[in-house]
């Protein structure tokens, strides 16, 4: 056993690679594969080579997936950390918790966290300092909650289906929540903790919900059609936090589609590569503002968008 | 494989090493397929984060953590014993019930003790880097547990609950309060898990409502990859086994995450992991084969 142990060890040791000096490597991580983590992966990639960083050519992109295990991510935390790259970019605050709890010397840029200073990844947004910057995916709720009532003007209540398991979810429903009590509405919520669950919870909004809003949450957003079907059988409009969620059926959102996280995500890391200190980049919100409608959905589910929305969209499904 | 990364595999298979004696507990001395453990697991680590946020100290935030796993087990038992809902049934009851308990415990889904103090915070800083630091202090805490949980199943007490979960009819004529020990038993092994929950959390500086995924499948092979290695009737043999099967079960997945020269994806991952147990559980059986 001993001796096995051993041999691991010394193979593992001659086995690291050694990096060559005029190429960089990039090491990326994600708690869990799916569309719009994969979309903030590529987004990353696309803005390396955006910046001179060709994968196979001076830069060496490495990717692993924790497969929605904590453990794993730790795991793979350690192997990165191992193997010192360039910059490490967690997606995901589990992930990215793991980076940051295990070196303080390799650049981390964590990106697709919604609150990067309540899970401890930062303290201060403006000034992190030591080895950590990133990018926040919170979104722009004021906009989401304005569309909704531009589309919906008559909607008293907003139900909102979110995975009570995802920190987060329940940041953007405690914000939405204090937003939507401001404007003398009502927020009802319905949970979800698999995607098995989607459409029960969904189910459970109808007669309670005038509209449904479906914040960026892995759980939903991957059985986004489960909701969809609901809110059409029941002529209830459903609206997504995510651009992506519209061709999938959603009525309308407003925001960034996780491509641009990646791509806002890879603008830093260039930035790190090319030697700024990364304790000196303020972490921001990502931006985005575009707007994509699906009129199609729409009629399905009883509503009519109003022409300026659409005049005004960046997208209109077809 | 890099030397961080190898000994970063090392001290997770030791903090789930208590996950393997907590299983072997309840599978193999009890023979009570106990899945109370996927939810044990992330309430061991939500207590002692949550207590270590609140100014606990290290020390009794983790045994605090071991009762409330223990609690959890107690649960289950109960449901199996005093209403005859059927063990594996009462196990999952509890380990969904424990989902929404671990949220409440945490307020969130997520706490962070990144920068707080941990058990092993003492040890930070004498010569070692961190890094070789976690597994060797983990390694005394795990070599402590083997030798307590040896001599426990070697006294009075212990025989009892390894003649229960053998043969129950046979022990209680033989004047054992079995439901005891079943009751005994499973607290026992969660109170294990929930010690892996808390170690997890403070060596790696979170808690997450979804770390208990599969808790009982790396329970299960660290169990049966040991069995393979250490094939022996001893306890203390047995024991190490789950330990070292749990260090290996680790340094695996270690490798299929560096597997990528053989063609390997990320998203393969579970896959190999899958086929390692597998191969693991069918070895013995080959063995066996030529005689049978």
């Amino acid at each position: 056993m001993r001796k096995l142990l051993l041999a691991l060890a010394a193979a593992s040791a001659i086995a690291s690679p050694a990096l060559a000096a005029d190429t960089v490597t990039v090491a990326v991580t994600a708690i869990v594969e799916h569309p719009a983590l994969d979309a903030c992966r590529d987004g990353v990639k696309d803005a390396l080579a955006e910046a001179g960083y060709k994968d196979g050519e001076n830069l060496t992109f490495v990717y692993e997936s924790a497969q929605g295990n904590p453990a794993t991510a730790a795991q793979i935390a350690r192997q990165f950390i191992g193997e010192a790259p360039d910059v490490i970019v967690p997606i995901s605050t589990p992930s990215a918790q793991a980076v940051v709890a295990g070196t303080r010397d390799i650049p981390v840029v964590f990106t697709a966290v919604t609150d990067p200073v309540g899970a401890k990844l930062i303290s201060n947004t403006e000034k992190p300092g030591g080895n950590v910057t990133g990018l926040s995916d919170f979104s722009p709720l004021d906009d989401h909650l304005a569309l909704i009532r531009e589309i919906s003007p008559d909607a008293k209540t907003i139900g909102i289906v979110y995975n009570s398991g995802e920190a987060n979810s329940v940041a953007l429903l405690e914000g939405m929540r204090s937003r939507v009590e401001a404007a003398g509405l009502e927020l009802v919520e319905s949970v979800a903790t698999k995607s098995a669950e989607v459409q029960g919870a969904t189910r459970a909004l109808v007669g309670k919900a005038d509209v449904i809003y479906i914040p960026t949450d892995n759980t939903i957003v991957s059985a986004l059609e489960a909701a969809v079907k609901v809110a059409e059988e029941n002529d209830i409009p459903l609206y997504a936090g995510d651009t992506d969620s519209v061709p999938r059926g959603a009525l309308a959102a407003v925001g960034f589609n996780y491509h641009d996280i990646g791509v806002q995500t890879g603008q830093i890391v260039a930035r790190v590569l090319k030697g700024e200190k990364p304790g000196d980049i303020a972490v921001k919100v990502a931006a985005g503002t575009n707007l994509i409608v699906n009129p199609g959905a729409a009629e399905r589910m009883g509503v009519e968008i109003p022409q300026a929305v659409i005049d005004r969209a960046n997208t209109v499904v077809k | 494989m890099s030397e961080i990364a190898f000994w970063g595999a090392v001290e997770l298979g030791l903090v789930y090493a208590f996950v393997g004696l907590g299983v072997y507990l309840s599978f193999r001395i009890l023979d009570f397929p106990d899945l109370t453990v996927d939810g044990s697991l992330p309430l061991g680590a939500a207590v002692a984060a949550v207590l270590i946020l609140a100014g606990v100290a290290p020390w009794p935030a983790t045994l605090a953590a071991m009762v409330a796993a223990g609690c959890a087990g107690l649960v289950t038992a109960t449901l199996n014993v005093k209403f005859k809902i059927l063990h594996l049934l009462a196990s999952i009851l509890t380990m969904i019930a424990l989902f929404s308990i671990n949220l409440r415990v945490m307020g969130r889904p997520n706490v962070a003790i990144i920068n707080e103090p941990t058990v092993l915070t003492p040890f930070y800083g004498l010569g070692l880097s961190d890094y070789l630091v976690r597994p060797a202090v983990l390694l005394v805490f795990v070599a402590i547990a083997v030798v307590l949980l040896t001599a426990f199943l070697g006294s009075n007490f212990g025989l009892a609950m390894r003649a229960t979960g053998a043969n129950a009819r046979m022990a209680r004529a033989q004047g054992i309060r079995t439901q005891f020990h079943i009751y005994a038993g499973i607290a026992l092994s969660n109170a294990l898990v929930g010690l892996a929950g808390a170690l997890f959390a403070q060596t790696n500086g979170f808690a997450d409502v979804t770390a208990g995924v599969g808790t009982i499948v790396v329970g299960l092979a660290a169990v049966i990859v040991g069995e393979t290695l250490l094939p022996s009737r001893r306890i203390a043999l047995a024991l190490i086994g789950c330990v070292i099967g749990s260090v290996l079960y680790r340094i695996a997945i270690q490798l299929a995450l560096s597997a990528d020269v053989i063609g390997l994806k990320a998203s393969d991952l579970n896959l190999a992991t899958a086929v390692l147990v597998a191969v693991a559980l069918i070895l013995p059986r080959l063995r066996k084969g030529g005689r049978a």
